[in-house]
């Protein structure tokens, strides 16, 4: 038996602290090349919060996490590892271009719902058939999805040079959406946020939150998806179809990650081009697992890798050594401590809690 | 006879190509058949090309370029060891951790001591391996020159010098001998390439990387290591009741792969390539992976399946830039007199050039097919993914 | 080997200072806040047969393995021959002579019986001379020992009995002088019991020491010279076999009397509720394990299955329950076909009125990282609210009913069901799927890992379903409980049934006979509703409520 810990230990207690552990691991590294990690750290904070500027580029990044994150948070409650939201959001904004193109030069209020569904189904699509192929042949989701992830990059850089470029132009884009039919910034709105690409796909992330959290703990479907995630052949005895599940829960994780191109080719960028994700189908992987798969801990860890985003972004100007790749790092040790290595700090700290909680216990130490 | 050499050059391609996937593939095989899954391949193959462009360009010696990349390779197999044998995380995430630190790490640590972007400087001369070829094969011996660095005395310097030569010595005979046999085959027409293109042609990682097969196959099967390794990524507890401990067998297995995916990265960077370029393991551990479920987790189908994603890639190489034109030729050279001829309404599909991102997508879609089925059921060591535990 | 070798002679050095195989002297062991073995003294004569009982969770595997190494004493001594020893680990123990047959068997699968044998106790870094010397040395053990098995064969083509030979094999030939035996017979038919226990007074006779724990009362009085008793980690007295008695050895275990027998009124079965015709089921390697089975099940009866477990009874059990596809044949349920195919089918066969408590509560019956109340719910989680919203409240009220009804404990509903003790989420299972008020209920191993409290409180409730008017069957490999619990036996071989008896007049022989295959006609057919009314007074190893429902938690 495993010493129990007190509830709020195991919720916040010990992310928080494989979050710092993270972190302190990659102001050693910045250390070790020479540089200054507070100063990094003092930069990026004030690059990325310090006011209504960078704050508004801080959450164009968060939205893009949030939707990302939860896609890998949704999938893992059922079991599947969905490594692929990149690949998913990417396809998906082909679905979006095609929708927002279709009805080009109308409100972009009557457009918006299009685009959502155009990239909704394609990022489906694009989870489906990884979903199919472990339901009916057993290949494993993980390495499907990264695969489909580089055929994505393919089969996107063919339509984009090749299909939807418009003749006569040079670079690798397509036509761009009219700016009435754009998603508007937030800025048109307030001028706080002054000419910051953060748009109105953010109140659509918010909204995704509180429905994740409904569909998962509130809903017959999600009792389902938890049921197979913790132990499918209990599904499968419960009445619950494995297949059917693992293809819907894909598909439901690919519209997720479709929304991050909402935000990019129907918003900030407003025309499809190569490589908009930009790795942020990635960032949701450590955003999902340091959020503990949670809405609430998905929004918080997007808002953190949003600041660090951006705060990579000042720190790029000030402190050209590191690059931003340094995040990338980040990112992986995040996921490392979170998600794999959550064990390594629950040993000594549940020693702790034993300890105080029960001074006069004789029969201590777990198996 | 236009074609045969082609034929030949696109196998000696195969084999060039197939060698990083061969090692990472053969270097999975050990760890998965101890139990853990290792989707971390990738990045252990991203880290130790670093390692080895790194250490080579600093310490001026290839085979230091090597030392370091299977340094890399052991920490991450180190953290991948401590993540899923002593902490009993999630074998994949830790996996998928390491692939992100190797692709982040790698341009950080590039760019921060070269500052060309993620790129390490070009090496060359002893930097890097060089295809052996008969000129080098029977090439009059040398003095191996020390380098500057190496400390010591200067009387103790002539004194290395010899034994470097005396141990230099079998191999240059041996190299002579080989020479000899190979240059009269390639003495005439249908030899010439067959020796030069794909025996010949390769550098030392290349052989070593296809002598690790036979010798894969019989550590797992002829000796006791072997043994043991097979039996504790099926039944750990039937190990751990005989005495012997999990773990160690384990770090053992890590060990192995950790050596072969290091040698796989160095090909990578200072044999295949002369330089480190961002993510230029480019999925190819996760190919590995691919490829090791396909062979069924068996040494020498693994070096058939890496031969044939060798072919694919070689055959992308030859095809960029091709039209439809090329492949119709190649169909017909194959399938000759028994196909048709073109109907006159489809003749302008043959200057239709055939998209790059066709030709690059598809290993990638090829190992989908592959995964999707067409191989019967591909069974796992039974325990390969599970943390070991005494518990019930 | 030679390690080995030397060892044995320091043993026959020993042997001359103590006539002591063991002896264990004050061990204690802790698993977190369980003591699972407390103060432990037990001395085992050179050359016997020592029977250790008790019941589940008594601590008696516990204390077995902290004598083969494989954890560690809290505190104590161990002395093997008159010597003490740290025994540092299970190489540690085998080199002083000591081996182990666990319950389940530490043998892998694929590989051949002689690969097996040899694995951990090679000779060199090749493997080629070990497995020549090995072969050798089989062949010697099996002429010695009447432990005849292939070497060459591999392990998941033998039998359970085959597969526990090569355990004994395994421990013999890495010169085991003390052979542990875990519940050596839990999964054995009687003849090959019996074909054990030959081998088991074959050891003796050979000198060896034999340590067999086992719950079953039966086998202590058959084969033992002495038996040690063990209740709650401690252990309560140790005698001579011949000057005990059955009874004796029961109220010792479960620490007051006993009644021997399950208490049971007459059948009075009605019309045909479950009917299965010429089902046809393979396993996951398209291989069939259920080869054209019929029978039906009335309402009001007890159907039982009794075979060695491995011969398609879960197949059935998972098919019948939609579980698993059919390749052929048809299930009735009230006389309506069920169709059962695609992995949803357990939902459907559900809705129709067919209750599933499965042979593996952990693996199929709970989700374990669920909260009790999400647990009691499982299968049934459609019908909690209308449209796709689920009804948490709902739900929560009536957990809290099964949880006072089938006196579940602890008492609360948002603990972790993995938290439970095995009596506990057996019954967690049980509550939800006789609380829906099915017509049919499927059971597979009801009391499989539970505690004796439970065992009676189980066997009560699945009786009192069968008055209420059920039809109910019944699959263990527990012949006892088969016996004790249904009013009519089937015996199920190979995929087929092989045979029907009436359990008040079949004989234990003739069962196992017909378990195994080797009988050469069936039973007399009692034909269904003509069972007469009856007691049954089989003589199960144990009923009583134990004092402490929650003591297997965390042991053996």
């Amino acid at each position: 038996m495993r010493g129990q810990l007190p509830r709020w230990v195991d919720v916040a207690l010990l992310p928080v602290l494989n979050v710092v552990l993270a972190f302190f691991i990659a102001g050693l590294i910045v250390l070790a090349v020479g540089q200054d990690p507070l100063k990094a750290i003092s930069i990026m904070i004030s690059g990325s919060i310090g006011d209504g500027y960078s704050l508004g580029y801080t959450l164009y990044y968060t939205t893009d996490f949030i939707f990302a994150g939860l896609a890998v948070a949704l999938a893992f409650h059922a079991g599947l590892f969905n490594i692929g939201p990149e690949g998913q959001a990417y396809i998906g904004g082909l679905g979006v271009i095609l929708g927002a193109l279709a009805l080009n030069g109308m409100h972009w209020a009557l457009v918006l719902p299009v685009m959502i569904v155009g990239g909704a189904l394609f990022g489906a699509l694009w989870a489906f058939i990884p979903g199919y192929l472990q339901a009916k042949r057993g290949s494993h989701v993980v390495i499907t999805t990264i695969l489909f992830n580089f055929i994505a990059v393919s089969v996107m850089g063919y339509l984009i040079t090749r299909v939807l470029k418009p003749a006569g132009v040079n670079s690798d884009e397509s036509a761009p959406i009219d700016p009435l039919t754009r998603v508007p910034a937030l800025a048109q709105f307030t001028d706080f946020f002054k000419h910051t690409p953060v748009n109105v796909t953010f109140i659509l992330a918010i909204v995704a939150l509180f429905v994740v959290y409904w569909l998962v703990w509130r809903t017959k479907f999600g009792f389902a998806m938890r049921a197979l995630g913790h132990n499918p052949t209990a599904a499968n005895y419960a009445g619950i179809s494995n297949e059917k599940m693992i293809m819907i829960v894909m598909a439901l994780s690919g519209v997720l990650a479709a929304m991050v191109a909402v935000n990019n080719v129907g918003g900030v960028q407003g025309r499809l081009i190569l490589n908009f994700v930009n790795g942020a189908g990635f960032v949701g992987i450590a955003v999902a697992f340091m959020g503990r798969g949670h809405p609430i801990g998905v929004a918080l860890s997007a808002l953190l890798f949003g600041m660090l985003y951006q705060g990579g972004q000042a720190l790029a100007f000030e402190m050209p050594d590191i690059k931003k790749e340094m995040i990338v790092t980040i990112q992986a040790l995040v996921i490392l401590f979170t998600g794999a290595m959550g064990e390594m700090l629950r040993i000594p700290v549940a020693g702790i809690f034993n300890r105080l909680s029960a001074p006069s216990s004789s029969g201590e130490g777990g198996r | 006879m236009e074609q045969y050499v082609t034929l030949v050059q696109i196998l000696g391609g195969t084999v060039r190509l197939a060698v990083p996937v061969l090692l990472a593939c053969l270097a999975g095989l050990y760890s998965e058949r101890s139990g853990i899954v290792d989707i971390g391949l990738e990045g252990k193959l991203l880290a130790s090309a670093f390692a080895a462009a790194v250490a080579s360009a600093v310490f001026g010696y290839a085979w230091i370029g090597i030392l370091f990349a299977i340094l890399a390779a052991l920490a991450f197999s180190a953290i991948h060891g401590l993540a899923s044998i002593n902490f009993r995380g999630n074998q994949t995430i830790s996996g998928v951790a390491l692939n992100f630190l190797a692709a982040g790490l790698t341009v950080f640590l590039g760019n921060a001591w070269f500052h060309r972007g993620g790129f390490t400087p070009q090496l060359n001369g002893p930097q890097r391996f060089f295809p052996i070829t008969l000129d080098t094969l029977s090439a009059p011996l040398d003095y191996v020159a020390l380098p500057e660095w190496v400390p010591g005395i200067d009387w103790l310097r002539p004194i290395v010098q010899f034994l470097l030569y005396v141990i230099e010595l079998p191999f240059y005979w041996f190299g002579r001998l080989v020479a000899l046999v190979l240059g009269w085959v390639a003495s005439n027409p249908i030899g010439e390439p067959l020796v030069n293109q794909l025996l010949l042609g390769h550098n030392i990682i290349t052989y070593f990387a296809f002598l690790a097969v036979p010798i894969t196959a019989w550590v797992l099967f002829r000796t006791r290591f072997g043994l043991r390794l097979r039996a504790v990524g099926e039944n750990p507890k039937a190990i751990d009741t005989a005495g012997i401990s999990v773990s160690r067998l384990r770090y053992q297995a890590l060990i192995i792969t950790a050596v072969l995916v290091g040698i796989g990265g160095a090909y990578l960077s200072i044999a295949q390539n002369a330089v480190f370029t961002p993510n230029m393991s480019n999925g190819r551990g996760y190919v590995a992976l691919a490829a090791l479920i396909f062979a069924k987790w068996r040494p020498g189908p693994a070096l058939l399946v890496c031969l044939m994603f060798g072919f694919l890639d070689a055959l992308q190489i030859r095809t960029q830039g091709a039209t439809l034109a090329g492949l119709w030729d190649a169909i017909n050279w194959i399938f000759g007199s028994w196909l048709p001829a073109i109907p006159a309404a489809l003749a302008g599909i043959k200057t239709y050039e055939i998209p790059v991102q066709a030709v690059q997508v598809l290993p990638y879609v090829l190992t989908v097919i592959l995964l999707a089925g067409f191989i019967g059921r591909a069974v796992a060591p039974k325990a390969s993914g599970l943390p070991y535990t005494k518990d019930r | 080997m030679e390690g080995l070798n030397q060892s044995s002679e320091q043993r026959s050095q020993g042997a001359a200072v103590s006539d002591l195989a063991i002896e264990l002297i004050g061990i204690n062991k802790h698993f977190g806040p369980v003591h699972a073995n407390r103060d432990i003294h037990l001395k085992v004569k050179r050359g016997t047969v020592h029977g250790i009982v008790g019941e589940n969770g008594a601590g008696k595997s516990t204390l077995m393995s902290i004598l083969y190494g494989f954890y560690h004493a809290d505190s104590g001594e161990i002395r093997v021959d008159g010597v003490p020893q740290k025994i540092t680990d299970s190489r540690h123990a085998l080199a002083l002579g000591i081996g182990m047959v666990h319950q389940h068997f530490m043998l892998v699968d694929n590989f051949t019986v002689l690969e097996n044998v040899v694995l951990g106790a090679e000779d060199s870094a090749m493997l080629a001379p070990t497995l020549d010397k090995a072969r050798n040395q089989l062949k010697k053990l099996a002429d010695d020992y009447g432990l005849e098995v292939d070497p060459d064969a591999v392990i998941e083509n033998l039998s359970v009995g085959q597969q526990q030979r090569v355990e004994i094999l395994k421990a013999l030939y890495r010169g085991a002088e003390t052979l542990i035996l875990d519940e050596p017979t839990g999964v054995l038919t009687p003849a090959e019991a019996d074909q054990l226990f030959a081998v088991i007074r074959t050891l003796r006779a050979e000198g060896k020491t034999v340590l067999l724990i086992t719950h079953k009362l039966r086998e202590i009085m058959a084969i033992t010279d002495e038996v040690s008793v063990m209740r709650q980690g401690a252990m309560v007295k140790t005698l001579e076999t011949k000057t005990t008695s059955p009874g004796e050895l029961a109220e010792l275990m479960v620490g007051r009397r006993v009644l021997l027998r399950v208490e049971k009124g007459p059948a009075h079965p009605g019309k045909v509720l479950l009917e299965v015709e010429h089902l046809v089921v393979t396993d996951d390697f398209k291989i069939p394990r259920v080869k054209d089975v019929s029978f039906s099940v009335r309402a009001g009866e007890i159907v039982g299955i009794a075979g060695v477990a491995g011969n398609g009874q879960s197949e059935l059990l998972e098919s019948i329950t939609g579980m698993r596809d059919q390749q052929s044949g048809v299930v009735r349920l009230n006389g309506v076909p069920l169709s059962l195919e695609g992995d949803d089918g357990a939902a459907r066969a559900r809705a129709a009125g067919l209750a599933h408590v499965p042979e593996d509560r952990l693996r199929m019956g709970l989700v374990t990282n669920f909260a009790e109340w999400e647990n009691s719910i499982l299968g049934y989680q459609g019908s909690y609210g209308k449209g796709i919203g689920l009804d948490i409240a709902m739900a929560r009220k009536e957990a809290e009913e099964h949880i006072r009804k089938f006196d579940i404990r602890p008492p609360n509903m948002d603990l972790k069901t993995a938290n439970f003790s095995g009596g506990n989420q057996q019954k967690i299972v049980l509550a939800r799927e006789m609380e829906r008020n099915p017509d049919v209920l499927i059971v597979g191993q009801p009391t499989r890992g539970v505690d004796i409290g439970a065992i009676e409180f189980i066997h009560n409730q699945i009786i009192k379903m069968r008055d209420a008017g059920k039809a109910i069957l019944l699959v263990s490999v527990e012949l006892d409980e088969i016996r004790s619990l249904s009013d009519r036996i089937l015996v199920m071989f190979d995929g087929q049934i092989v045979g029907e008896a009436d359990p008040a007049t079949a004989d234990e022989t003739e069962l196992g006979l017909l378990m195994t295959g080797s009988h050469p006609g069936r039973i007399a057919d009692a034909g269904p509703g003509t069972l007469p009314a009856h007691e049954t007074p089989v003589q199960k190893t144990l009923v009583e409520r134990s004092p402490q429902d929650n003591s297997d938690k965390g042991t053996d």
